[in-house]
């Protein structure tokens, strides 16, 4: 529907509506990228590092918002335990850092699987890891509906979380801090800009393949999973596998940028796990606006904004964080992205 | 392995088992009869603790501080429920799942500010604390005792009021056809304001209970809450039935496994590794329990909803 204005013939008459519409919602998110990305790169060289950390950590954020609105938005699966994939992901990168640091090997039977401080390996050990725990969850998940769904995802999530917290290995509650910077070859990862230009790439190919998928033949079945399962069964797809795939790469992701994470605080705790933050992720897609391809960078934006700008005022700011997103749930249904450039869906 | 050992940790593991009940019954009869996922519930469970342990402070009496405690929970779920929640029964779960975790930022974050970050303290009475000998010489706390008689006769009272009352009538009307008890002239917005309040006053009841044998502190209601959903998930959403035999399961099982699986794999391990392994393993007994349920049957095992 996007396309609507496009099709046209130049020169000939377009309806004014849909005209204007379509600019303000181009250029909202491109404002909103634009400032992402020039913002910290003048922060840097004013010397405010701590701004360009906290653009990484708006960027990592919305990263793994934009895997869970996979799920949730587009294919209408309410995963409430998303922190697992997160979590996982960061304690890839740790784990592995861990043992690349003191040089033991992280299993020596039956393959010997040594430790690695590279990017490269940890980000697809990270992603494949988190693919695989989300096919054996997803693949028990899926075959409940509605309230056990979410229920269900959740209860997985907390099974993680706690074994995190009692496997004393790693830390246990206490954590794993992670004694080196991970690197990638040729790029000073340890740089606060090279790190967020990372985070920032990742960001905009989670967000290119997800709309790349949507765009799809997949995509089009996923939606029509959430819309009407039985009509696309009927049209000879079978829902489940689509959902299971789709929930699997929406699981990747986040992992992704879970082990991002990891490395930004060069550290790594059960707190990633806990299903506050699974909340909290889905806080972030409702506050975007669910299914909305920026919504997931809009609602990371407004969700760390008002944590650091409340956060310094009061330090019950989450108080303040229930109402807004109280408000927002009861009153403004479409999240800001639905606020600032208007409806897309037609729901 | 003793067999002393295995009575106190069977009467541990009912004991965390009616507690259970108490949260998830008013859990499950929420969905049951209004479709509702109520992510807030643990905060009633908060909001009793806290009123009990105020209250108790201040008259002495530990009965008077429960009385208090659960009537707060009861009026903080009356009032929620007319404010917030009435408008969300048409909504999708996921606003539901929303508005209710907000709702749990607002009652955590409030309750610090009024009380503090540092735990109250609330006791049981001494009438309540001291120990009784049971068959094969086990010493057991009376306290604990009497809360397995307290979830005992809260189950058996709300099988009568299902059952037998006129509000059970409707309560169980209101899971099988909401539209038409509606036709029929019931209430249905008081009916759901008084189901609200009784599921949040038990909730409050079980918090004030756990909260003198542990402690009465900002986020206790967490926990429980989630424990609270592997219940009902295992015993089938909507089921009072189920919530009880889902919640004597988790109790039982969690309780052993947290025991009994570091000793098993004590007997093949070096003892440091053994604990290790054993709690890791024990904590996620239940959720695996879940995952094996589910697996076979996929709405529970007892469900109202087909």
């Amino acid at each position: 529907m996007i396309n609507t204005t496009s099709q046209r013939a130049p020169g000939a008459v377009k309806a004014p509506g849909t005209e204007r519409h379509f600019d303000r919602k181009g250029l909202v998110q491109m404002t909103l990228l634009g400032l992402l990305l020039i913002l910290p790169v003048v922060a840097y060289f004013l010397g405010h590092l701590y701004y360009v950390n906290l653009a990484s950590r708006i960027t990592i954020i919305a990263m793994a918002a934009v895997g869970l609105n996979l799920a949730i938005g587009y294919g209408g699966m309410v995963s409430f335990g998303h922190a697992a994939y997160f979590g996982l992901g960061g304690y890839v990168a740790g784990i592995s850092a861990y043992h690349a640091f003191d040089f033991t090997p992280f299993m020596s039977w039956p393959i010997s699987v040594p430790g690695s401080d590279n990017l490269l390996v940890i980000w697809l050990a990270a992603a494949l890891l988190c693919a695989l725990l989300a096919l054996v969850i997803g693949a028990i998940s899926l075959r409940t509906t509605g309230v056990y769904f979410i229920m269900i995802t959740l209860a997985f999530a907390q099974m993680i979380y706690y074994f995190a917290n009692s496997w004393p290995t790693y830390g246990g509650e206490d954590g794993l801090p992670i004694y080196i910077r991970n690197t990638l070859p040729l790029l000073d990862t340890g740089n606060a800009l090279t790190y967020f230009l990372i985070c920032f790439i990742g960001l905009i190919l989670a967000m290119a393949l997800t709309s790349r998928l949507m765009k799809s033949r997949f995509g089009a079945a996923l939606t029509m999973a959430r819309l009407n399962d039985v009509r696309l069964a009927t049209s000879g797809i079978s829902p489940y596998p689509i959902r299971l795939v789709a929930f699997v790469i929406s699981a990747a992701i986040t992992g992704l940028a879970g082990a991002l994470y990891a490395d930004l605080n060069g550290f790594v705790s059960p707190t990633v796990l806990s299903w506050h933050f699974s909340g909290e992720l889905m806080v972030i897609v409702i506050l975007g606006g669910v299914g909305r391809l920026y919504g997931p960078l809009a609602g990371a934006v407004l969700f760390v904004m008002m944590e650091t700008l409340l956060g310094g005022i009061t330090q019950y700011w989450q108080l303040f964080l229930g109402l807004v997103l109280l408000g927002v749930v009861l009153f403004a249904q479409h999240g800001v992205m639905g606020l600032l450039a208007g409806r897309e869906r037609n729901e | 392995m003793s067999v002393t050992l295995l009575i106190e940790q069977l009467l541990n593991g009912v004991q965390l088992g009616t507690m259970l009940f108490l949260m998830a019954s008013g859990l499950t009869l929420v969905f049951g009869v209004m479709g509702l996922i109520n992510l807030a519930h643990g905060s009633f469970y908060m909001v009793g603790a806290y009123a009990t342990a105020a209250v108790t402070a201040s008259t002495g009496s530990f009965l008077t501080g429960l009385a208090a405690g659960m009537a707060a929970a009861a009026v903080a779920g009356a009032l929620v429920e007319l404010i917030v929640i009435r408008r969300l029964y048409h909504r999708p779960h996921l606003d539901q799942v929303l508005a209710t975790f907000a709702l749990i930022l607002i009652f955590s974050e409030g309750t610090r500010w009024i009380f503090g970050s540092s735990p109250l303290r609330l006791s049981p009475p001494s009438w309540l604390t001291g120990f009784v000998t049971l068959p094969g010489n086990t010493r057991y706390p009376i306290y604990r005792l009497v809360l397995i008689g307290v979830g005992i006769v809260i189950a058996i009272a709300l099988y009568v009021l299902i059952s037998r009352t006129r509000l059970g009538m409707r309560i169980r009307a209101g899971e099988s056809d909401r539209e038409m008890i509606g036709a029929l002239g019931v209430n249905i917005s008081k009916l759901y304001t008084v189901v609200f309040a009784l599921g949040a006053g038990l909730a409050g009841l079980a918090g004030a209970l756990v909260g003198a044998l542990q402690s009465v502190q900002v986020g206790m209601g967490e926990p429980v809450l989630i424990l609270a959903f592997v219940v009902i998930v295992i015993g089938g959403i909507g089921s009072i039935k189920g919530a009880l035999l889902g919640a004597l399961l988790v109790g039982v099982v969690d309780t052993l496994g947290r025991v009994y699986l570091p000793i098993f794999f004590r007997a093949f391990m070096p003892p440091s590794e053994a604990s290790g392994v054993g709690a890791a393993l024990a904590a996620m007994l239940i959720y695996i329990l879940m995952a094996i349920i589910l697996a076979f049957k996929p709405k529970g095992l007892f469900s109202a909803h087909d």
